[in-house]
């Protein structure tokens, strides 16, 4: 079974994490290293990273077939940082791999404690119907 | 760029000779090297290789004997170097070109090994999606891209995944060599739930967008021949396999032009396939002939009984509401019992299946799931209870995990509510 794990942690406003070059590191060797491990143990399907919510654009069909395009919107509290697609045998396997993501190095060493959405995708055979 | 076409072009009944090959070569070169992990690996780059060498260069004059050699080589280049081992492993490199033995031994014991192989990838310390895709590998002669395209997942997930299973072969020390009869009786459940698995893997995604998807479902029906073939005498082996094939003759019938589900009592029977359906028949009674009753042999003659009805309300419900009794009893399990609940209604009418459901909603492996609401919402539509019905269609639609499920009982839903609104609106005859 497949499952997005999504970390929505990025403020509209905000720009990138002003942390220590250590715990800036420290950081990004965990999150390589985490790939690493998924790709080890035959789980990884996909992660990407995104950009910041600067370079986002919001899109809308206008009435005359011209797309509207604005930018960031900061109504919005919470923007999507990076995704994984993983295929594991249990949904609490899922949890557990979304748990070690949330508790991913901040400043000083100290975990986040992130949210992780954990989402099933929609990948599943459909049972035969009556 | 001068190669003539025909020879570049690589035709379907090389790459079956060579699926059909890989399984024995493996045998051959995993009971030469005492290493099945890493013969494994050799025969893999053994069929890379002719994948690549073959429609350029024509096919060799005796293909098995080139695989063998390929993959020889390739185990002894890799344990060459390793420098300890070097002695011992060059003398049985020399040894290589020995004598083949003679033709019907050689055939015994290509099938020997196929089992042996099938019971080692099927091996029980294995997770299922781990055991598929050695299974595919390994017995099935596919290749790891293939397996990797097949479930959507990168090759090099599934080049690691397949590296992992063999893994745990190796540290849980099984011999190479065939299972005691005990052990084959204590197995063969898990080897035949792999097959099956990969077959519902296959077929119910044959439905919807996948079309380039490799058609796993054949795989497995030619996964479950073979074994067929190794254990001609086992009533359940032979039940699965007609089960697949009573299953799949419905196939072209069960989606529509968009990749909708079409459910089994709208669909176009003419598009059965009849060949399966007899094929598929004959074996089952041979099985059921034998007297051992099982959990696959039951299962195919539920799907013999649909087959087997020219029309929807040809359905024979009553045998197949006494083919659900014996697989409860056969093996007991909570969709066993939806299904049965199904069977009910049919014979006894909906309010009876209804009162079935009702034991499943304390049954934690299945309370809140989607197929309990969307079996519950197809008996209240039956009834006549419409509002009920549509709450638990989208109830249901909400709940499921497939795109083509989804869409199927969302129309459900939205079908029964348009015709309630459309027959509440209109006048009645008596207001006119």
């Amino acid at each position: 079974m497949k499952y997005m794990l999504m970390m929505n942690t990025m403020r509209a406003g905000a720009g990138v994490p002003a942390w220590p070059k250590n715990d800036l590191q420290a950081h990004i060797a965990f999150m390589l290293g985490l790939n690493r491990d998924l790709q080890q143990s035959g789980e990884f399907v996909q992660a990407e990273g995104l950009t910041f919510p600067s370079q986002a654009r919001q899109v809308r069909a206008g009435k005359d077939g011209v797309p509207i395009t604005d930018g960031v919107f900061p109504e919005s509290k919470e923007f999507l940082a990076g995704f994984w697609i993983i295929d594991v045998e249990t949904p609490e396997r899922a949890y557990a791999i979304a748990g070690r993501i949330s508790a991913a190095p901040g400043p000083g060493g100290v975990p986040l404690n992130m949210p992780i959405e954990v989402r099933p995708v929609m990948s599943a055979p459909p049972a035969e119907m009556m | 760029m001068t190669d003539a076409p025909e020879r570049t072009r690589w035709d379907p009944a090389s790459e079956h000779l060579l699926r059909e090959l890989a399984p024995q070569v493996l045998g051959v070169v995993a009971r030469r090297f005492r290493d099945f992990p890493s013969a494994e690996d050799a025969v893999q780059e053994a069929l890379l290789a002719a994948f690549r060498q073959w429609p350029a260069e024509g096919m060799p004059e005796n293909p098995r004997a080139w695989l063998i050699r390929v993959a020889s080589r390739r185990m002894t280049d890799a344990v060459r170097s390793e420098i300890a081992r070097r002695e011992r492993e060059s003398a049985i490199a020399e040894e290589e070109p020995a004598v083949e033995p003679p033709e019907e031994i050689e055939a015994a014991m290509d099938s020997q090994d196929t089992l042996i192989l099938l019971f080692m990838c099927c091996h029980p310390a294995l997770s299922a999606s781990s055991a598929i895709a050695l299974t595919l590998r390994a017995v099935g002669g596919l290749t790891t891209a293939e397996i990797a395209h097949a479930f959507l997942v990168p090759e090099a997930t599934m080049a690691q995944r397949i590296s992992r299973a063999k893994q745990s072969i190796r540290t849980s020390g099984v011999p190479f060599r065939a299972p005691t009869p005990q052990e084959r009786g204590e197995r063969l459940p898990a080897v035949l739930r792999v097959l099956y698995l990969i077959f519902n893997e296959g077929y119910a995604s044959s439905i919807g967008a996948q079309l380039q998807r490799l058609d796993l479902a054949r795989e497995a029906i030619r996964l479950a021949r073979g074994t067929r073939t190794l254990l001609p005498d086992d009533p359940e082996v032979a039940g699965l396999l007609a089960l697949m094939l009573l299953t799949d003759a419905r196939r072209a019938a069960r989606a529509g032009s968009q990749g909708e589900i079409i459910p089994l009592d709208q669909q176009n029977r003419s598009l059965w396939n009849r060949g399966e359906i007899e094929e598929g028949t004959a074996l089952l009674t041979q099985a059921l002939s034998s007297g051992t009753v099982g959990l696959y042999q039951l299962q195919a003659a539920i799907a013999a009984v649909h087959d087997e009805a020219v029309t929807a309300d040809a359905t024979d419900w009553p045998q197949i509401l006494a083919l659900y009794e014996l697989l409860q009893r056969v093996a007991p399990s909570p969709v066993v019992t939806l299904n049965h609940a199904i069977a009910v209604a049919m014979v006894h009418g909906p309010a009876a299946g209804l009162q079935r459901l009702e034991a499943l909603d304390g049954d934690e492996r299945l309370s809140g799931h989607y197929r309990l609401d969307a079996v519950r919402a197809h008996l209240l539509e039956r009834l006549g209870e419409i509002e009920r019905a549509v709450q638990h269609y989208r109830a249901a639609a909400a709940g499921t995990a497939s795109i083509p499920e989804q869409n199927y009982l969302m129309t459900q839903a939205a079908r029964l509510e348009e015709s309630r609104e459309a027959h509440t609106s209109q006048p009645t005859d008596s207001e006119l």
